[in-house]
């Protein structure tokens, strides 16, 4: 019983976490962008996931109990217990890798959220129905800048193969179900996302047609482990930018 | 004065807004455009010192309230720059004005925020300072600029309280967040009075954009208000404002208050201020590296579009 | 003595040195803005749609999808309209006065015009 309800505290942290740290990643251009209109509309997505982010937490506080809230869990945990995926850690680099990896996110979770509404845990479904209409935005947005890019200019289609190089090895791991999710599918209130990659690779693959760019050969070995805390270094710095605050001063209120 | 000039003058006296196709005088679309594409930069390099804490903000609840006003700021620019462009300017010649440090923003940005209490004193203090300057400016003769100004007011008026709101939480907690609180708003207090510029008496001039009413205030009856009202707002949070002269005058029915350092107004100004390269050299850089997505979003637009027009000339 | 004649229009910025009337060097300029758009939002079913503002976009589509992350991010609108700023036909003010005055005479138009019996309800 409490293995079973650690799964599912495990799930919905790993929903939150996902969630957090590419919104995290997205505020980061705010004040940087391109031109002052996407910028504003880079900041408002990376404000629609931090909002899916709270929610995710808000929810597992409650699971947790203990005086855990949304803050404690983003801000008091550290590397190995987060639980997002690789690609939402990757750093901005520029607008091209921005773009693909948020196209890729998007794309997933747009996917994820449809068949999310149908938990059996009506807090999830809740969320799932609310985020949904989010990212459908969010994922209409990365895929038309997808398509511009790589259709543009000669030098943005480099720069579009260049972030699929960079980027390909960590959607492999988008689809990987790690422990907490299988117990979630046989609980009836997780998602069995093998289910959805073929969606995925269809958007995916329809996109790049557009923008003429193309898929990577099937045999790219791709990486895993940051749904089980095993991240790239990036994320460690993130977390030590993100919490330095509540680390210095611990139980200040603020 | 010509007819056309007493015509225009007529309007402005009567209150009648003059609108962008209307007969104005050169000096007048070119004091417009100065003032506003000033303003405007000012909104887009003023997202700079508050986005140093978009990554470091201590919770979630701060962290999107931070976004959502930084973003309100790129908005309020992009309003601005457009009410400028209405009189015949485009917004990449106002951003290469500023970048070749022809145009100016204002002063206050080229301060660094140091902890995260300068976040709640940007909010209460440099927010509330440049809201006494846009409610007047509502007002203003230009329809577009007043459109503009009523529109970023509506949205500016969260931005004081979640300034304030972060002091308050500060003040009342344990004394390392409470120096925090107290060091904020003793770094911020001076050059927030600065932000409404040099005294009256220092421009000897008829103010010709008082009588365009660009501008309906002066310097000093502005900055006289903002200290009034936040001699007031200090007492609420059991701080004190860091000037030894600050007393209430019976007579004047105002506070009364120290001589700001006019010799550091200047040399900020003047590029001397401590982040002014940092600031100038982040917005170059943002502009400089987006130049490949603008053309890029261009060069496939056009695309589409000729495709669209051959695909409409083959069915005919 | 001599006096300094300064001027300031906003805030602390000072006159000289300002950019506004001094024209830059075009050259330096790529001329690739995007387009200019006009944005027209609808706040609720039933009213029509206002005038809220402008913005750049190099498209249609990318425009309302602006128009959408600039001027709705407080609910404002329940439909968004996009005309590019340069398809924009004005009426030239120095003709207001005869296209705008002649209406100001022809009273009959208004219902108060009219003055009727007050037995007759609800015309």
């Amino acid at each position: 019983m409490l293995a079973v309800h650690q799964s599912r505290i495990n799930y919905v942290l790993h929903l939150a976490d996902n969630a957090l740290i590419i919104g995290h990643r997205n505020s980061e251009w705010c004040g940087h962008g391109p031109v002052l209109e996407q910028d504003i509309a880079i900041t408002n997505i990376a404000l629609d996931l931090i909002g899916q982010a709270r929610n995710f937490y808000q929810y597992a506080a409650e699971l947790i109990g203990n005086n855990t809230t949304e803050d404690t869990l983003a801000y008091l945990r550290d590397e190995r217990e987060f639980k997002n995926c690789l690609l939402a850690e990757q750093p901005n680099s520029d607008w091209a890798i921005t773009i693909l990896r948020q196209f890729f996110f998007s794309t997933y979770q747009y996917f994820f959220y449809q068949k999310l509404q149908y938990s059996n845990d009506v807090q999830l479904s809740a969320i799932a129905e609310k985020a949904l209409k989010e990212v459908t935005y969010h994922l209409r947005w990365s895929s038309e800048w997808a398509i511009r890019l790589g259709d543009g200019t000669e030098d943005s289609h480099q720069r579009m193969i260049k972030a699929i190089d960079n980027l390909w090895m960590f959607t492999g791991e988008l689809f990987l179900a790690v422990n907490y999710e299988k117990i979630g599918v046989n609980e009836g209130y997780g998602v069995d996302i093998s289910l959805i990659k073929n969606d995925w690779m269809k958007k995916v693959t329809d996109a790049f047609e557009e923008a003429t760019l193309a898929l990577p050969p099937d045999d790219v070995w791709m990486q895993r482990g940051g749904k089980e805390g095993i991240h790239s270094e990036y994320l460690g710095h993130i977390l030590a930018e993100m919490q330095y605050l509540q680390r210095a001063y611990p139980g200040a209120q603020w | 004065m010509d007819d056309f000039e007493k015509n225009f003058q007529g309007k402005i006296d009567a209150e009648i807004k003059i609108e962008p196709k209307d007969w104005m005088p050169e000096k007048y679309r070119q004091t417009l455009i100065r003032q506003i594409s000033q303003h405007a930069h000012s909104e887009i390099v003023g997202m700079l010192p508050e986005g140093n804490w978009i990554t470091r903000a201590p919770s979630l609840k701060r962290k999107a309230i931070l976004l959502a006003k930084v973003q309100d700021e790129a908005g309020h620019g992009l309003y601005l720059y457009a009410a400028a462009e209405t009189l015949g300017t485009t917004r990449e010649e106002m951003i290469d004005q500023l970048h070749s440090g022809q145009a100016k923003y204002s002063s206050i940005f080229n301060y660094p925020t140091l902890t995260w209490a300068d976040i709640g004193a940007i909010g209460w203090l440099v927010d509330g300072a440049a809201i006494m300057n846009q409610v007047m400016l509502t007002r203003t003769s230009y329809g577009p600029y007043a459109r503009a100004m009523v529109r970023i007011c509506k949205e500016e008026s969260f931005h004081q309280r979640q300034g304030f709101d972060i002091l308050l939480t500060l003040s009342q907690g344990p004394d390392a967040q409470k120096n925090m609180c107290r060091d904020a708003i003793n770094r911020w207090w001076w050059p927030s009075l600065m932000m409404f510029g040099p005294k009256d008496s220092d421009s000897t001039h008829s103010d010709q954009s008082m009588k365009w009413k660009i501008k309906r205030m002066g310097n000093d009856e502005l900055r006289q208000k903002f200290v009034d009202m936040i001699a007031e707002q200090v007492k609420v949070l059991g701080m004190n404002l860091p000037d030894p002269d600050l007393k209430w005058n019976e007579e004047k029915n105002h506070y009364d208050f120290g001589e700001i350092n006019w010799q550091e107004f200047w040399n900020v100004v003047k590029g001397n201020g401590p982040c002014n390269k940092q600031r100038l050299d982040a917005r170059k850089k943002a502009w400089e590296q987006g130049a490949w997505v603008r053309e890029a979003a261009l060069a496939h637009a056009n695309k589409v579009k000729l495709q669209t027009h051959k695909g409409t000339l083959e069915a005919a | 003595m001599s006096i300094t004649c300064r001027k300031y229009y906003y805030g602390d910025i000072p006159d000289n040195n300002a950019g506004g009337n001094i024209s830059p060097e075009k050259n330096k300029l790529s001329g690739n803005d995007w387009p200019l758009w006009e944005v027209f939002i609808r706040s609720k079913q039933g009213l029509d749609h206002k005038h809220a503002g402008s913005l750049h976009a190099t498209n249609a589509q990318m425009a309302i999808e602006n128009a959408r992350d600039v001027y709705t991010r407080r609910m404002e609108g329940v439909s968004i309209w996009v005309v590019e700023s340069k398809h924009i036909h004005a009426s030239n003010p120095e003709e207001a006065g005869s296209l705008y005055d002649p209406a100001n005479d022809k009273v009959y138009r208004y219902p108060a015009f009219y003055d009727l019996p007050d037995e007759l309800k609800h015309m």
